[in-house]
């Protein structure tokens, strides 16, 4: 009897939770809905109240707008700039993050200190010290502002050591017995065994370079060379009766929906990423 | 060589040789592998750290640069705008962490146990928007917020929960809130992602011997689960503090630090003070404050860590 109740106090309670849970998902996914139903209304349906929760008469006249030169231009930068800044990253994180776990040599563990201890401050607080170095450089409104500067940010290669760590000694010894040198060790040893690491990698650093709004926001000046993020933030700051927010949705849809597909094809990768990049040691 | 070693059996002698040999490969190799890494690190972070601690001490006006020693810090002491954005920043923060830690484990827990696919969609279903554009965020959210075309006033006015457009994003008493509610939206995936995580590896025998032990569900949690994932959540707090501490494009983009400074934080000063009113002096200061409370949580952070997690 006692058991039964227990039981059905249980189910109430799950049920509830599953309500919750199930109100918080239309809470998260509404944002994006209404990106994707709005970027296929005019004007003057995007702005009707009551509002029309699925557009009738859906119109591609906000894509076509979007399909200028310019728009094109901003994708190609956006693309350009994640794609190097990931390559950079994962060459030369795979390589120190292997040093730092495998190798045993004079200053490793300070080199190591001294990561840790960058990485647990925010790297917007240098942004304005390292704006002006970049003027400095004469580096203002190039591709290099938005690629180099992210190739130092030590993330990768404590997420890298953390793969390494998998890399069983002997192997390392036999290659080493065998005559094997160090880059080919590496390339033949190491690479194969911490490769998903460096797939997680990759999407993380494709996926914070794209989304880097503040360092292109400040290195940057220049219409063509924003990034396509950058590009729609102008046109969401126009004047009030200026902006179109079915245009605007279509822009926030291109946005970002490169980034929601690399998530969702690679998601076990990413998943791993966050979870060894958060064991601290 | 020293007359010793030549005496020494050739043996043991070319084993020293190997040995030193290997060690010089070691270390040449190992640095030679962080070269590259090093080379970008000590230029475009290590160098700006010290540099933004550098400019700190000067005062730019226009063309004129003049050494002030640490005026700055002074001036910033006594600083109503500077201030009323650190209140806020701390605010935001202190409201945001919360909420993303009981978020974060509720869903966790419920979706913990469940088959993957189950895992995978809600995963990816509170992940979305922290991989999203954060301008894609905002555009959206300024349209939802939106006084006349917003559709929050409309599904509050038609279930008569209010009887007037509200201005969201322009008024005092809801601006904050409303940029929190994005902010925790855009917060809550990695922790999600962490929590399950936890929760998948704490023991099913603890859980069995305490159900066996007639302990109910509210117990278990307080008693075995929440003690178990400690770890875990004080990384959390940590990174959601910092995170939240750096609140920028949502002000930026949403209320630019309105209405009367009411939704400024210091990330927002710091760029205004650098790039529209060219005071790198000032904002490098403010930058430096910014990572010596940032310093001070990661420490108390690993100082928990070394402490607290045996079990």
């Amino acid at each position: 009897m006692q058991n039964i109740t227990k039981k059905r106090k249980f189910s109430i309670v799950g049920v509830l939770a599953m309500a919750i849970l199930i109100g918080l998902t239309i809470f998260f996914i509404f944002p994006f809905y209404w990106i994707l139903t709005g970027s296929f209304k005019l004007q003057e349906v995007a702005i009707s109240i009551p509002p029309e929760w699925f557009p009738m008469n859906p119109t591609l006249e906000n894509y076509k707008a979007l399909f200028v030169p310019l728009t094109g231009r901003w994708f190609f930068n956006s693309v350009f700039i994640s794609t190097m800044t990931t390559i950079l990253v994962c060459v030369t994180a795979s390589l120190s993050g292997y040093a730092l776990a495998k190798k045993r040599f004079l200053g490793a563990k300070l080199i190591f200190m001294v990561f840790v201890a960058a990485m647990a401050l925010p790297k917007q607080v240098i942004l304005i010290p390292l704006l002006k170095f970049i003027t400095e450089l004469g580096l203002m409104d190039s591709y290099a502002a938005l690629i180099l500067p992210a190739v130092g940010w030590p993330f990768g290669v404590f997420l890298m050591k953390q793969f390494s760590h998998a890399v069983p000694k002997e192997l390392l010894e036999s290659a080493r017995i065998d005559g094997c040198g160090e880059l080919k060790t590496f390339t033949s040893i190491v690479l194969p065994i911490i490769k998903p690491g460096i797939g997680a990698l990759a999407i993380f650093t494709f996926i914070s370079s794209w989304n880097d709004y503040f360092s292109q926001l400040i290195f940057t000046n220049s219409e063509n060379m924003k990034t396509l993020p950058l590009g729609l933030a102008a046109m969401s700051q126009g004047a009030e009766f200026t902006i179109n927010y079915g245009l605007l949705m279509a822009g926030a849809l291109l946005a970002s929906l490169p980034m929601i597909l690399v998530f969702l094809l690679f998601q076990n990768y990413f998943t791993q990423g966050v979870t060894m990049g958060a064991v601290k040691g | 060589m020293t007359e010793p070693l030549s005496k020494m059996g050739s043996f043991e002698k070319e084993n020293r040789k190997a040995k030193r040999r290997r060690k010089l490969r070691e270390n040449t190799s190992g640095l030679l592998f962080l070269l590259p890494t090093l080379v970008f690190f000590v230029t475009f972070v290590l160098y700006p750290m010290i540099k933004g601690i550098y400019l700190s001490l000067f005062k730019f006006r226009g063309r004129n640069v003049t050494f002030v020693g640490l005026e700055n810090y002074e001036k910033l002491a006594t600083d109503q705008v500077f201030l009323k954005s650190l209140a806020n920043t701390t605010l935001i923060t202190g409201i945001a962490v919360p909420i993303v830690i009981v978020f974060s484990m509720f869903v966790a827990i419920n979706i913990y146990n469940k088959s993957a696919a189950v895992r995978s969609f809600f995963r990816g279903v509170f992940y979305i928007p922290a991989i999203s554009s954060v301008v894609s965020i905002t555009v959206v959210w300024a349209w939802i917020y939106h006084p006349q075309y917003g559709i929050l006033n409309y599904l509050l006015k038609s279930t008569h929960l209010i009887n007037q457009n509200v201005d969201w994003l322009g008024s005092n008493q809801t601006a904050l809130f409303a940029i929190i509610a994005i902010l925790v939206t855009t917060s809550v995936g990695q922790p999600i992602i962490l929590y399950v995580a936890a929760l998948g590896n704490v023991s099913k025998e603890y859980l069995e011997a305490a159900r066996v032990d007639g302990a109910n569900k509210w117990t278990i949690f307080t008693q075995i689960i929440w003690p178990l994932i400690m770890p875990t959540t004080l990384y959390v707090v940590v990174v959601t503090t910092i995170n939240s501490f750096q609140i920028f494009a949502l002000i930026q983009l949403l209320t630019a630090g309105g209405p009367n400074y009411g939704t400024s934080t210091i990330m927002y000063l710091v760029y205004t003070k650098a790039i529209v009113e060219g005071r790198f002096g000032i904002s490098s200061a403010m930058g430096v404050i910014l990572a010596l409370i940032i310093g001070a949580i990661s420490l108390i952070q690993f100082k928990f860590f070394s402490t607290d997690v045996e079990y």
